[in-house]
């Protein structure tokens, strides 16, 4: 068994009003920020596993995302592994 | 009537939900703690509010996932009538047994107030006492009640019939001004399509008895007693 570490990122579909994110980009452009055409909010996971190679890793926590960590009702993910 | 009012940690709405259906209705019901697994000899499921797990990841995401969950999901395809209500709501769509997903409110404020419903359709367990078109008064609590659906599941809905409350103004017009969450179409409570499993944002349980402002939420819990009654 090896150990990686997955970071996991999550964020509402683009489809799906995200008022956190409105609300930031408008507090970004309060401070000068003009720039700033969109914020979206999420939510960022760090896990540590283990696991028999990084195809293995990589289709459990594809698992993890589908069944739990995402609802893809509303939202999406996407992922990288490291290997330790 | 024989009701199971599920316990998960973090449920707060338990106590109030038996408190009505034993003391003011008369009804046998138990608190059950979320590690059981059966619940044969119920006639009704009642997932009631609070915060499951603490609302960790995302509300009801963890508690969908209890022990208790698969004997929901078995009572549900039975054809028993479940209700889910504000966090119960949460969990019965994160438990895919609804369509759509409660997002955070469009303000970014938790809620608790009381609002008007108008009830949509009537031929359902839990508004079968009701008229079409009637207004409800009761009250909400929560930060997370926005209904969402993709076009295609809320198209569905409306011909279906399933959309059961929409928030509304004392006069039962349905406005932007009365949506307290930004709820997609002022959506406040749908079932599913064999009509059995309802869930809803505003708090029946909260509003049956005049010293506690009002008693419209007893019009839910009769309709499913009526409806028993029917079968």
């Amino acid at each position: 068994m090896a150990r990686f570490r997955a970071h996991v990122y999550i964020t509402l579909k683009p489809t799906v009003n995200d008022p956190q994110g409105l609300t930031i980009q408008g507090a970004l452009k309060q401070l000068g920020y003009e720039g700033v055409k969109s914020v979206r909010a999420g939510k960022y996971f760090v896990l540590e596993l283990e696991a028999l190679s990084s195809q293995e890793a990589e289709k459990s926590v594809e698992e993890m995302c589908r069944r739990l960590l995402a609802n893809p009702v509303i939202e999406e993910f996407r992922f990288r592994i490291e290997g330790s | 009537m024989r009701f199971a009012v599920i316990v998960f940690p973090g449920t707060w709405s338990d106590y109030d939900c038996h408190y009505v259906l034993t003391s003011i209705l008369g009804q046998e019901a138990d608190l059950v703690w979320h590690r059981q697994t059966d619940l044969a000899g119920y006639d009704c499921v009642v997932l009631p509010g609070g915060f499951s797990y603490g609302d960790y990841l995302r509300p009801g995401a963890i508690a969908r996932f209890s022990p208790v969950m698969e004997a929901v999901v078995k009572h549900a395809q039975a054809g028993r009538p479940v209700i889910g209500i504000c966090n119960g709501f949460q969990i019965l769509c994160e438990a895919g047994l609804l369509p759509g997903a409660l997002l955070r409110n469009e303000h970014l404020q938790y809620r608790c107030q009381w609002v008007h419903l108008r009830v949509e359709v009537c031929h359902n367990p839990f508004t079968v006492a009701c008229s079409p078109g009637q207004v409800l008064r009761m009250p909400i609590s929560h930060g997370e009640g926005r209904y969402y659906a993709d076009p295609e599941t809320l198209d569905s809905l409306k011909r279906e019939g399933r959309i059961v409350f929409r928030y509304c103004d004392p006069k039962g017009e349905v406005t932007r001004q009365a949506n307290p969450n930004g709820s997609l179409e002022n959506i406040a409570g749908i079932v599913n399509r064999e009509g059995n499993v309802l869930g809803m944002m505003p708090h029946p349980e909260r509003a049956c008895e005049a010293l506690l402002g009002g008693e419209d939420g007893l019009f839910i819990w009769r309709s499913l007693l009526r409806w028993a009654g029917s079968c």
